[in-house]
């Protein structure tokens, strides 16, 4: 395919996604806690659920991630989401089906699923 | 294309990929298979990191997590703990030499924090061999810009106003050079990547072809639309197979897409490129020479005036920079000059890259803006001198720069400050050398590269440098006289202003800085017959202490010219007239029984 000038920016945008992911600078951050007790809890499957959501969405300036135990085993399978300039929340009991309206309402919508949210913040680290 | 939450930055440059980074990656793969890990997590392979010392690398994006030091066996754990459970594995990391806990985080780490990148921008981010990820960096973008909304005039203007130097050594304004090759008289015109990289220790340029071959790509497209020029060359060293490899892969996807050949992106640009192999002479790294190879003629170089970009290539107009000039190109075209001109010095602008290596705990290839220090350099980014050795000089510009001491390590790092100190700028190379390092020995050592380089064609070069070296050598060996450092002074000076190219007019800088910042070196070597570092063999013995040998026999087992004599629980003795001065049994002996002097 020979590219016109307006061709450039439809494959820079076709890239984005992952323009993003490597910069690490994404509008939004989703972090889905994956020590053993989420492992155990079915947390790949959130894992799953949330790739899932961002590939039928086509969002190309989320970053989705992973990280160790939350600390809060019980409540497990737990996520936090994260959008640019606002404090993260943490999501706890995840389901697939609380997933899809976590995404859409507060990673794409930007309001936060009340119902499903444990708390507002993170610790601190000292 | 899949999405996945990770990407793998897998470094493949020459350093890691001799490092078994590819073995590294193999392993990655079978990993991540093993644990299902495959749709989410993709590997990519780039070009070089940079922080070469610590090869095998692996960035785990989009956190950022530098992994170093990698071996297959440390994979399996990785890719659980990390890459599934979200566990990042600190034993991995790196730890600065001063510090036991580890920096998890790329940007943190002294080395990368305070470097800046324009010609290195995509090193690590990007797969070279893949354009999509080149334009997905705003790749050809400058092209775009250049071919649709430019007129060469205003291209060429664009480069004077940000202030951009060749890169190669010499520092000659790009833009002015640009300028006099569009204007001179001729239809048919030619430009050149100079990718004859050959200082020892430099290696920016292969690193930047590896890494971002469509940067490279990107700046002869606009250079060519900018002089008027409808074919190029790159020529490239033989002995950078990795950079030819991508260099190709760049060409032909971009030729695929229209941005190389015929009516590019549309527009009645047409150009083309012609890959030329050199065979090693570092003569070829001379324009003139260069030229004359591509013209298939013996690779000398020619009295200039005239000028390449008046008479070059088969007689017509011509003009040629270096792989590191023509990456800062599209960056300049793109961001402007003005953003470009704002970084770096007063009459130099933007950044450098740099290979550091030697006495230095973090050897590799390092972007700083000009007007840095050389002390920044060496301790900040460097890590400073391994072993809690003393620094003695860093020696810039490869065997046509200098040496510069301790005392200068506060100048700026530009074009004028350099040559100011004696050395120059150079393509790049940057080489540090500790206590244990023997100043006439290095002087030598560079000198004898450039003799053997000499292609022979003017006196002053050929014979010049051999008498130069056959002092040097005298002087190593203990037999030399209280007027050769006259000699070499005067000699050095004779060449720098007779000698027919660079090669010539810099080859006796090693020798005439090193004389300059440490004469007491060589007066050691000429009154004393003795080397104060400790390298000339002729100069040294090697001797073992009574009271501390205790007969082990380690070191006599391990004599390859079987000198030590003594029996098993008495004290050793090395002989002096078979010893070959070769330090091994310094280096085995357990109780710090061998001396030298």
């Amino acid at each position: 395919m020979k590219l016109k000038p307006e061709d450039l920016d439809k494959i820079s945008e076709k890239m984005r996604a992952s323009t993003v992911l490597r910069e690490g600078a994404g509008r939004a951050r989703i972090t889905v806690h994956m020590g053993t007790c989420g492992i155990a809890s079915g947390a790949r499957k959130i894992l799953k659920a949330f790739m899932d959501r961002l590939e039928e969405s086509a969002a190309k300036d989320v970053i989705l991630t992973t990280s160790g135990c939350a600390g809060l085993c019980s409540q497990e399978p737990m996520a936090t989401v994260e959008l640019k300039g606002e404090a993260p929340v943490k999501y706890i009991d995840l389901t697939e089906e609380k997933v899809k309206k976590i995404f859409s309402g507060h990673v794409m919508g930007g309001k936060i699923v009340t119902e499903y949210a444990l708390a507002l913040g993170s610790e601190r680290i000292l | 294309m899949p999405r996945h939450r990770m990407h793998l930055m897998v470094c493949t440059g020459t350093g890691c990929v001799s490092n078994k980074s590819l073995g590294i990656k193999e392993a990655l793969e079978r990993e991540l298979e093993k644990q299902s890990l495959q749709e989410e997590v993709r590997i990519i392979t780039t070009g070089c990191n940079g922080f070469c010392a610590n090869g095998p690398i692996v960035v785990a994006q989009p956190e950022g997590i530098f992994y170093q030091l990698l071996t297959e066996e440390d994979i399996p754990h990785l890719v659980e703990e990390h890459f599934l459970k979200g566990r990042p594995v600190e034993k991995l990391m790196y730890s600065p030499p001063e510090d036991e806990s580890p920096i998890p985080k790329m940007k943190d780490i002294g080395f990368f924090g305070k470097q800046q990148l324009i010609a290195l921008a995509n090193r690590g981010i990007i797969d070279p061999e893949n354009i999509d990820e080149y334009i997905g960096r705003d790749g050809y973008k400058a092209l775009a810009k250049a071919l649709t909304s430019m007129t060469p005039e205003e291209i060429i203007e664009e480069i004077k106003g940000s202030g951009l130097r060749g890169r190669g050594g010499a520092g000659f304004p790009t833009g002015r050079k640009w300028e006099f090759c569009r204007n001179a008289p001729g239809n048919a015109k030619y430009i050149i990547c100079n990718c004859d990289e050959g200082d020892p220790g430099a290696f920016m340029d292969r690193s930047i072809m590896e890494s971002d071959p469509h940067a490279v790509l990107e700046g002869m497209l606009i250079g060519a639309r900018a002089i008027g020029a409808g074919h190029g060359f790159v020529y490239i060293r033989n002995e950078y197979p990795l950079a030819l490899e991508r260099l190709l892969k760049a060409m032909k996807q971009a030729g695929e897409y229209g941005l190389l050949g015929d009516d590019i992106l549309g527009t009645e640009f047409s150009f083309d490129i012609t890959i030329n192999r050199g065979a090693g002479a570092f003569v070829c790294g001379e324009e003139t020479s260069l030229i004359g190879s591509l013209e298939s003629k013996l690779p000398e170089p020619r009295v200039r005036p005239p000028y390449p970009a008046i008479s070059g290539y088969m007689g017509k107009p011509t003009n040629i920079n270096n792989v590191e000039t023509w990456s800062n190109i599209p960056h300049i075209v793109r961001r402007g000059a003005e953003w470009f001109s704002g970084i770096g010095t007063e009459t130099s602008k933007g950044t450098k890259v740099f290979s550091l290596v030697g006495k230095v705990n973090n050897t590799g290839l390092v972007e700083v803006p000009m007007g840095i220090s050389m002390r920044e350099i060496i301790y900040d980014i460097g890590g400073g001198i391994p072993g809690n050795k003393k620094f003695k000089a860093v020696q810039t510009g490869g065997p046509s720069g200098g040496c510069i001491p301790e005392s200068l390590l506060d100048i700026p790092v530009d074009y004028e400050s350099l040559t100011k100190a004696g050395a120059i700028m150079g393509s790049g190379g940057m080489i540090v050398m500790d206590e244990e390092t023997c100043m006439v020995e290095v002087a030598r050592y560079f000198l004898s590269f450039t003799q053997e380089e000499s292609c022979g064609k003017c006196t002053p070069c050929r014979e010049g440098t051999r008498h130069m070296l056959n002092i040097l050598e005298n002087i190593t060996r203990g037999k030399g006289e209280e007027k050769d450092l006259d000699l070499l002074e005067r000699m050095g000076k004779l060449i720098k202003d007779t000698a027919l190219c660079a090669l010539g007019n810099t080859a006796p800088n090693p020798v005439i800085t090193t004389i300059k910042h440490f004469r007491h070196e060589y007066e050691a070597h000429i009154r004393d017959q003795k080397c104060p570092a400790r390298v000339c063999k002729e100069l040294i013995r090697y001797y073992i202490l009574e009271d501390r040998c205790n007969g082990c026999t380690l070191c006599a087992r391990n004599c390859p010219s079987d000198t030590i004599r003594g029996e098993r629980k008495e004290v050793h003795v090395i002989e002096q007239e078979k010893c070959i001065k070769c330090g091994i049994c310094l280096s085995v002996c357990r109780f710090d029984a061998v001396r030298v002097e």
